[in-house]
């Protein structure tokens, strides 16, 4: 096999998507390096296969910091004395080439509980006892969030929280929000605003409102209105509805997530109700 | 003033200082007896023969950092007199699984030589022990005066060895679970309590999951007139506390259980006035499901908090707002990163009294939720007298914590845990070798410190340089070479416990550690680039350690993937599975 096994020391910067995906430095299973040596096999790139390049990109002004990638299988190195300071090159390389020999022996299986070598789609793999909460806490907040999935799905549970992605257009990241937490309308309407608060801003100034003024509740109110957001919601089929049509009970029962559209988008739905829902119950 | 002072002085006044003291060893005892700092009675353990001998007979508690660092034997043989024994086993990562189970740390070879040395044991607290049923058995049978039981993160029982506790010990002021691999195999334990038990003060149920009997802890809630602390689990609802409540009036501490109520009935709105007549009350915790709703029946007491654990209620930054509004003495404070920073700018802006802040993640694989720098930094301007702070975030940045140590030099115990290892500070992609790096050089007096985010060597080399008061050094997933290991090592002279896992440090690393190992309590290593030749060695060198390799039947024969290495004056362990290798 020619492909080196040189990602224990050395960061991956442009296989960003693969490393947010694997951050964890366990993973060491089959499926994922072999993941990342194809991406690895079909780079052109000068020096080593694979090496150099990343190297350089992940070279920092303090000189020779590379990524530590920490892998379960990489248990050969103990005789490298990897020196992260000038001479970090000249070390690096004489590993590739320790690596390549004993690249052979090294299998060590996965020891966290995928071990069927699978890597989930688009969450990170999980790394024994990390990060650090006792089981304890863990369990519980995992039935917490399992709780509110139920919920999602329709099973009627007095207890949990119901997380729901609530997205606006425009805005670079997401929020979640608990709509357990709110008992009306006008409480998730106002928790909104607050939270995309930082987004409007931006727009204050193309909206002709001066920046500088302090962000009270009732200009914020003004911002969405004058930018016309309406919020919508995705109900349980899928289908995007507007925000306020039905009684709040029957709302967090069938939202799935939250979407906070510039006017001009929400024109396939009903006509724009935002003052209604403010005072809706 | 302090006796032990007032002794030094008589002897040093125109005694001959070649003779012994001639001071009654009934005098020393009973001055002796009045110093409860086990740092203290180190001191005057060690001034002359007399003196060790006085403290050795007045001591009446005891405290075991780790189980295998003594025998049994020998703690009953040096101390006769004790009453109370604090015990602590595995080592602190076997909480996040990376200790195998049966690895050790039973508590009933303790249990049998107590036995005989100290019938008249009054209280256990143990943590991170493995503890049966039959080991609670046995305490509940054999200790007549048997008083308070406390068990945090053990784990190998189940609730009928709690029965066995609540039926035998008649004088039961304290019983404690916290935490535990526990067996729930019902909530009937709780009914063995006999009619006749009264001494109760403090019962911690809260991390049970089974329903008790209400009746049973209504009636026992009832006749303890002592209780102090009561902390019960999520199945007890707000109906409930209330009745409970209005028994107690007089707790100082309270868990409660659920908050969430979907009646808003009249016994919920009597909460608030019944919470008012608590004026004892300076600990709240539970608050499962908590919201706005019912949130406002803390209120009255929120004024008299110094620590408020909502760590199990994922409120927002508005109920965090109101809740801290009104609680303005608050000294510790643990929540949940749903709060978001901005419920950490609430809680600079409120709490001009907070000590401690622990901030836990809600979901640790989510990026989208949680707190970030900016949070961290809200909280070190308004809090300037913060000294312990856990902080769990997704990302960081060295600037932010630089700040933060400017505003807070007074941390004692800096924990920061950025969930994603590797990552480096997010605003300049560097590593967060300058954030803890300014977190030593400025604060003088830590002692506690766990490291997270990309580190190279230079982060370890500014602890090694500064850290001088550093005692608990936690590191995961950081370092180039085993220059950083070696630079903590060297430098940092009161270092007890060191964690490292998945570092690239190697034996060289843990040999330049060799001089330290005998004044350190313990140093554990996983994952890292352990060789059993290696350990060996530094086996050979020291002979007052125990070098354990924990083998892993997957792991190269030649590997040391976890180790653990500890000072004892017991010898190599005589109980270790056959996965634990002894060099």
């Amino acid at each position: 096999m020619s492909v080196p096994l040189e990602h224990d020391y050395i960061g991956l910067s442009d296989a960003s998507s693969l490393e947010r995906s694997s951050e964890s430095s366990n993973i060491s299973s089959d499926d994922v390096t072999n993941n990342f040596f194809n991406l690895k096999a079909t780079e052109l790139s000068l020096g080593l296969p694979g090496f150099a390049k990343n190297y350089e990109e992940n070279a920092t002004k303090h000189g020779s910091v590379i990524k530590n990638y920490m892998s379960g299988a990489k248990r050969g190195f103990s005789d490298v004395n990897f020196n992260g300071s000038g001479k970090g090159i000249d070390a690096v390389f004489d590993k590739i080439q320790t690596q390549q020999i004993i690249s052979s022996s090294v299998a060590k299986p996965v020891k966290e509980e995928k071990k069927n070598g699978s890597v989930p789609p688009s969450a990170k793999a999980q790394v024994v006892g990390w990060p650090p909460i006792r089981s304890f806490r863990k369990n519980t907040m995992a039935s917490n969030l399992s709780k509110s999935g139920d919920v999602a799905e329709g099973n009627s549970g007095a207890e949990g929280c119901l997380y729901v992605k609530v997205s606006m257009d425009g805005a670079p990241y997401l929020r979640k929000i608990d709509l357990k937490i709110y008992h009306n309308y006008a409480e998730l309407s106002k928790a909104l605003e607050k939270m995309f608060s930082c987004f409007t801003l931006g727009q204050c100034s193309s909206n002709g409102i001066k920046g500088k003024e302090r962000l009270t509740e009732s200009n914020l109110k003004d911002i969405l209105h004058k930018s016309e957001c309406v919020l919508t919601y995705e109900d349980k089929d899928g289908d995007w509805m507007l925000v306020g049509d039905v009684p709040w009970g029957m709302f967090i029962d069938s939202c799935k997530r939250l979407r906070i559209m510039k006017g001009s988008e929400a024109i396939g739905l009903a006509p724009r109700r935002t003052e209604k829902c403010t005072n809706r119950n | 003033m302090d006796p032990a002072a007032a002794g030094v002085e008589f002897i040093g006044t125109g005694a001959d200082p070649t003779r012994s003291s001639t001071l009654p060893e009934e005098f020393l005892k009973r001055t002796f007896s009045l110093i409860s700092s086990e740092k203290d009675r180190s001191s005057v353990s060690l001034v002359c023969k007399d003196w060790y001998n006085a403290e050795r007979l007045s001591r009446r508690h005891v405290t075991i950092r780790n189980c295998y660092s003594v025998s049994p034997e020998m703690v009953a043989a040096r101390f006769p007199a004790i009453r109370s024994v604090t015990l602590k086993g595995k080592p602190r990562f076997s909480d996040f699984n990376l200790v195998p189970d049966g690895w050790g740390a039973d508590v009933q070879s303790w249990l049998n030589v107590f036995a005989t040395a100290y019938p008249f044991l009054e209280e256990l607290r143990l943590k991170r022990m493995a503890v049966t049923d039959e080991s609670l058995e046995f305490i509940a049978l054999n200790f007549d005066g048997f008083k308070a039981l406390s068990l945090l993160s053990c784990d190998g029982f189940s609730t009928l060895g709690l029965e066995a506790i609540a039926t035998h010990c008649k004088n039961l002021t304290e019983l404690d679970i916290q935490e535990n691999g526990i067996d729930d195999l019902g909530g009937d334990w709780l009914s063995y309590f006999p009619e006749n038990l009264t001494s109760l003060e403090v019962l911690n149920f809260s991390t049970l999951t089974s329903e008790v009997s209400f009746d049973d802890l209504e009636s026992l809630v009832s006749r303890c007139k002592s209780l102090r602390v009561l902390k019960v689990n999520q199945k007890i609802n707000l109906h409930q506390l209330q009745k409970l409540l209005v028994l107690a009036p007089q707790l100082t501490e309270l868990g409660t259980g659920t908050f969430m109520e979907e009646l808003v009935s009249g016994s919920v709105n009597d909460l608030e006035n019944t919470f008012s007549k608590c004026g004892n009350m300076h600990t709240l915790s539970g608050f499962w499901d908590a919201t706005l709703l019912h949130l406002p029946v803390i209120y009255p007491v929120c004024g008299n908090l110094t620590f408020l654990n909502l760590s199990y209620a994922n409120i927002g930054d508005v109920e965090l707002e109101q809740i801290l509004s009104r609680s303005k003495q608050l000294i510790r404070l643990w929540v949940v990163d749903t709060v978001g920073d901005k419920g950490l700018e609430a809680v600079g802006s409120h709490c001009q009294l907070l000590e401690e802040l622990r901030v836990f993640p809600v979901d640790p694989f989510d990026q989208q939720i949680g707190v970030t720098e900016s949070g961290l930094l809200a909280v070190s301007i308004g809090c300037p007298k913060l000294h312990y702070i856990l902080y769990f975030c997704q990302r960081m940045t060295n600037a932010a914590v630089i700040t933060v140590a400017q505003n807070c030099p007074d941390f004692t115990h800096f924990r920061l845990c950025i969930m994603s290892p590797h990552e480096p500070d997010y605003l300049t992609n560097e590593p967060m070798d300058e954030a803890f790096g300014a977190i030593v050089k400025t604060c003088t007096n830590l002692r506690r410190l766990s490291v997270s985010g990309l580190l190279t060597d230079l982060a370890f080399e500014y602890v090694g340089k500064y850290a001088k008061n550093l005692e608990t050094l936690s590191v995961a997933f950081a370092g180039t070479s085993d220059m950083g290991m070696e630079y903590v090592m060297r430098g940092c002279p009161k270092l007890k416990r060191v964690e490292i896992r998945d570092c690239p440090f190697g034996d060289s690393a843990l040999l330049s550690g060799l001089t330290q190992y005998e004044s350190m309590r313990s140093l554990w290593m996983s994952d890292c680039n352990l060789t059993m030749n290696g350990c060996k060695k530094l086996a050979e060198e020291m002979g007052r350690l125990n070098v354990e390799v924990i083998k892993d039947k997957d792991d190269d024969v030649s590997l040391a993937s976890k180790v653990y290495v500890y000072r004892t004056v017991a010898g190599p362990r005589k109980d270790a599975p056959h996965f634990v290798v002894t060099l």
